[in-house]
C-alpha cells in the first residue's frame, strides 16, 4: 500500500460543499480539509471549527505599540534629553498621543499579520494536495474537500464511497 | 424594488477569474505602452528635480519669507489625502457591510500606496538637507540627541509611515488569495515561480481562511482609526501654530472629510477609463458610480459646510486677526465681495474662488441621478474636487502666511518652474505606477467579488435548507 495523503472530491457550488462538510464532520473526521476559492459563509460552524485566535495576537500587538510609545517618548523627553520646548512640562500625555496612537496601530497590524501567517503555516510553497491535477481549480471555480490518510476514520474503501455519497465528484487518491 | 445585482448579466465564478485575470495575461495593448512609456518619461522629472534640489538648495523652489510653505506642502497633504479614499473603501466600506465595495477596493488601494509614495517625497526633501531627515527617527544617534516628541511634524513621520506601512500590508494580504489565481493559470516556469513565491502556497484553505477572515477584519478594523487619525496628524501642522487661518480646531475634521471627497475624486478619475478600456462594466457597474458619486456629494457638503462655517467663526469671533485672514485675504475679489467690504481684492482671491467653485458648488451637481449614473458625466464632474482639493491646500497654506500679523512681513509667493515641475513629475508618477499595476496585478479583488456572488452563498437556494444554521 503506498503512503497517499488522503482522498479528494470536487464539489459543484459552495452549497453542495457546505451540506458534505457538515456530513464529514458529523461522521467525525478531524484531519480533513474544505478548499474554495473564496471564504464560505457559515462553513467553520459546518467543519466544527472554534473562532480564530489572531484576535488574541493582535490585542498583544496592540498593547505593545502603546507600552513601546510611552516608554520611547518618556525616556527621550524626561528622562535623557530635556529638550525645553516652550516651558512646556517634559512629559505630557497630549503631545505623546498621535505616536502613542500611530505606534499601537502598526504594532496591532505586524501581530495580526504574523500570527494569521503563522497559523496558518504560511509560506508553504509545497503541499500534497498540489499533486492533485484538478486542484488548479480551486483559485478559479473549484470546490474541493479533503479528508487526510492520517485521521484515525479513514479508510481507502469506505471514505471515497463516503464522499461520493454526499455528491463529490472526481473523487482521487492524492499522492503524498 | 428589488436590489440591482452587484455582478452584472449573472456572471459565473470562472468568468470572473478569465476577465480579470485576463487584464494580465497576453501581450499589453499598444494603449498601456503608448501611457506607460509616457508617464514614466514624467516621472523622470522626479529624481531629475530632486537631483536638483539636494546639489542646489531649496532656493531653486519660489519659497521665500514669509511664505516659507508653498507647493512642497501643499503637494504633500493634497497627495495624502487622495490615498485616504483608498483606506475608506478597504476598512470603512468593509466594517459597514457595504458588498459593492468588492470590486473597487484593489485598484483603490493601490492608489493609496502609491499617491502615499508621492506624498513622502515632499516634507523628506523639503527640508532643504535632505541627508539629515534621519535625524526625524528616534535612533540612538552620536550628538546624543532626540527628535522632540511635542512636535506636530514629528507626528506626521509616525502617521505617515504607519500609514504607509499598515496600507501596504493590507494591500498585500488582499493580494495574496489572487495572487495564487494568477500562479495557477500561469504557463511559463518565471511566471509561475513569481507569483507562487508572493502568493505563499495560498491553496484555498477553509483553515486558512479562517484565520485570514479575522485578520483581515482586524486590519479594517485599525486601518479605519489609522485614517481618521493620519489626516487630523496632517492637520495638526497647521492648527497646532498661531497662524491666523491655521489656527483653528475645525482642522481635524475638515482635513478628514476633505481628503475623502478627494480622493474619491481621483478614484472614480482612474477607475472610469480603466472599466471602459478593460470591459469592466459587469463588475464596476453604475450602482458602483452612484454610491461613488453620492459619497462625493455627501463629503462634498461637509467640506462646504466646514468653509461656511470658518467664515462665520471668522466673523463671529470678533478676532481681528481672523477677520483679516478670512475676510481680506480670501474672500475679497476685486468684483462683489471686495467692494461689498469695501476693501483691496486679496492677492489670492483667484485661488479661493476656485476653491469654493470647485469644492463646494461642482459636488451638489450630483444631486441629480443622471449625472452620477452617466459615466462621461461623472468623469468631468469629479475633475472639479481634483483641482478645487489642490487650491484648497493652497489657499490655507499660503494666503494665512503670506499677509499675516505684522505687515512689514508681508510678501507674495510665485511658483518658479521647478516647483510645478516636481509636482507634475508626482501626477506622471503615480499615474505610471498605476499603469504598471493594472498590468502585473489583479485589478479587482476577484475572490472578493466571487464572495458576494448569490450562489456563493450556502443559504442561497433558500426555503430548502433543511440542515438549519
Amino acid at each position: 500500500m503506498s503512503k497517499i495523503h488522503g482522498i479528494g472530491a470536487q464539489f459543484d457550488s459552495a452549497r453542495d460543499l457546505y451540506l458534505a462538510a457538515q456530513k464529514v464532520r458529523d461522521a467525525g473526521f478531524k484531519r480533513w480539509d474544505v478548499y474554495s476559492p473564496f471564504p464560505i459563509h457559515g462553513m467553520d460552524a459546518a467543519m466544527g471549527l472554534k473562532g480564530s485566535r489572531v484576535s488574541f495576537f493582535s490585542l498583544c500587538g496592540g498593547i505593545t505599540g502603546a507600552l513601546s510609545a510611552f516608554v520611547l517618548v518618556y525616556y527621550t523627553s524626561a528622562i535623557n534629553y530635556h529638550l525645553v520646548v516652550q516651558g512646556k512640562p517634559y512629559f505630557a500625555f497630549e503631545p505623546t498621543f498621535p505616536v502613542f496612537f500611530e505606534l499601537t496601530i502598526l504594532l496591532t497590524a505586524f501581530f495580526t499579520v504574523g500570527s494569521m501567517l503563522a497559523m496558518n503555516l504560511l509560506p508553504r510553497l509545497n503541499h500534497p494536495v498540489f499533486n492533485w491535477e484538478k486542484f488548479s481549480r480551486v483559485t478559479d471555480d473549484g470546490f474541493f474537500l479533503v479528508i487526510e490518510s492520517s485521521d484515525p476514520l479513514f479508510s481507502e474503501k469506505e471514505t471515497p464511497a463516503l464522499l461520493g455519497s454526499l455528491g463529490g465528484r472526481n473523487v482521487e487518491k492524492i499522492g503524498d | 424594488m428589488a436590489r440591482k445585482p452587484l455582478v452584472a448579466n449573472s456572471r459565473s465564478l470562472g468568468w470572473i477569474t478569465d476577465h480579470i485575470a485576463g487584464m494580465l495575461e497576453g501581450r499589453p495593448a499598444l494603449w498601456w505602452w503608448v501611457a506607460t512609456i509616457l508617464t514614466g518619461l514624467i516621472a523622470t522629472l522626479v529624481p531629475c528635480e530632486l537631483t536638483y534640489l539636494v546639489s542646489t538648495g531649496v532656493g531653486i523652489w519660489g519659497l521665500n519669507h514669509p511664505v516659507g510653505w508653498a507647493w512642497d506642502i501643499t503637494n504633500f497633504v493634497f497627495w495624502i489625502g487622495i490615498g485616504h479614499a483608498g483606506t475608506l473603501i478597504s476598512a470603512i466600506l468593509f466594517l459597514t457591510r457595504q458588498k459593492w465595495r468588492t470590486s473597487i477596493n484593489r485598484a483603490a488601494e493601490a492608489m493609496t500606496i502609491f499617491a502615499v509614495i508621492c506624498a513622502g517625497i515632499f516634507p523628506a526633501f523639503h527640508v532643504g538637507r535632505f541627508w539629515m531627515v534621519w535625524f526625524l527617527a528616534p535612533v540612538p544617534n552620536s550628538y546624543a540627541i532626540w527628535p522632540n516628541f511635542k512636535s506636530p511634524l514629528l507626528w506626521d513621520v509616525f502617521a505617515v509611515s504607519t500609514y504607509f506601512t499598515v496600507s501596504l500590508i493590507f494591500w498585500y494580504i488582499g493580494l495574496v488569495p489572487d495572487l495564487a489565481t494568477i500562479r495557477d493559470r500561469a504557463t511559463g516556469k518565471f511566471r509561475k515561480m513569481i507569483y507562487g513565491i508572493f502568493a505563499l502556497g495560498w491553496r484555498g484553505s477553509n483553515r486558512h481562511w479562517r484565520h485570514y477572515e479575522k485578520a483581515y477584519l482586524i486590519l479594517a478594523g485599525i486601518s479605519t482609526p489609522l485614517v481618521l487619525s493620519v489626516h487630523s496628524v496632517v492637520s495638526f501642522d497647521f492648527a497646532t501654530s498661531i497662524v491666523p487661518g491655521w489656527h483653528t480646531t475645525i482642522f481635524p475634521p475638515y482635513f478628514v472629510a476633505g481628503a475623502i471627497f478627494g480622493g474619491f475624486a481621483m478614484v472614480l478619475t482612474l477607475m472610469i477609463p480603466a472599466r471602459a478600456i478593460f470591459k469592466l462594466e459587469d463588475l464596476i457597474t453604475i450602482k458602483h458610480i452612484d454610491n461613488m458619486a453620492k459619497i462625493i456629494l455627501m463629503t462634498g457638503s461637509i467640506v462646504g459646510y466646514a468653509y461656511l462655517m470658518e467664515l462665520f467663526i471668522a466673523w463671529y469671533s470678533a478676532n481681528p486677526n481672523e477677520g483679516w485672514a478670512f475676510f481680506h485675504n480670501r474672500i475679497a475679489d476685486p468684483f462683489i465681495f471686495g467692494p461689498l467690504m469695501k476693501c483691496e481684492p486679496a492677492p489670492y482671491w483667484w485661488a479661493y474662488w476656485s476653491m469654493m467653485f470647485c469644492n463646494v458648488i461642482a459636488p451638489q451637481l450630483f444631486w441629480f441621478k443622471y449625472l452620477r449614473t452617466h459615466v462621461w458625466w461623472v468623469l468631468l464632474i469629479v475633475q472639479a474636487p481634483n483641482i478645487g482639493m489642490w487650491f484648497e491646500r493652497f489657499v490655507i497654506i499660503v494666503t494665512s502666511i503670506h499677509r499675516d500679523y505684522l505687515p512689514s512681513s508681508w510678501g507674495y509667493f510665485t511658483p518658479t518652474r521647478n516647483d510645478v515641475l516636481l509636482f507634475v513629475g508626482t501626477i506622471g508618477l503615480f499615474v505610471f505606477l498605476f499603469l504598471l499595476f493594472l498590468r502585473f496585478l489583479p485589478a479587482i479583488t476577484m475572490f472578493e467579488v466571487k464572495a458576494v456572488l448569490p450562489e456563493s452563498d450556502p443559504h442561497y437556494v433558500g426555503g430548502d435548507d433543511k440542515e438549519g444554521h
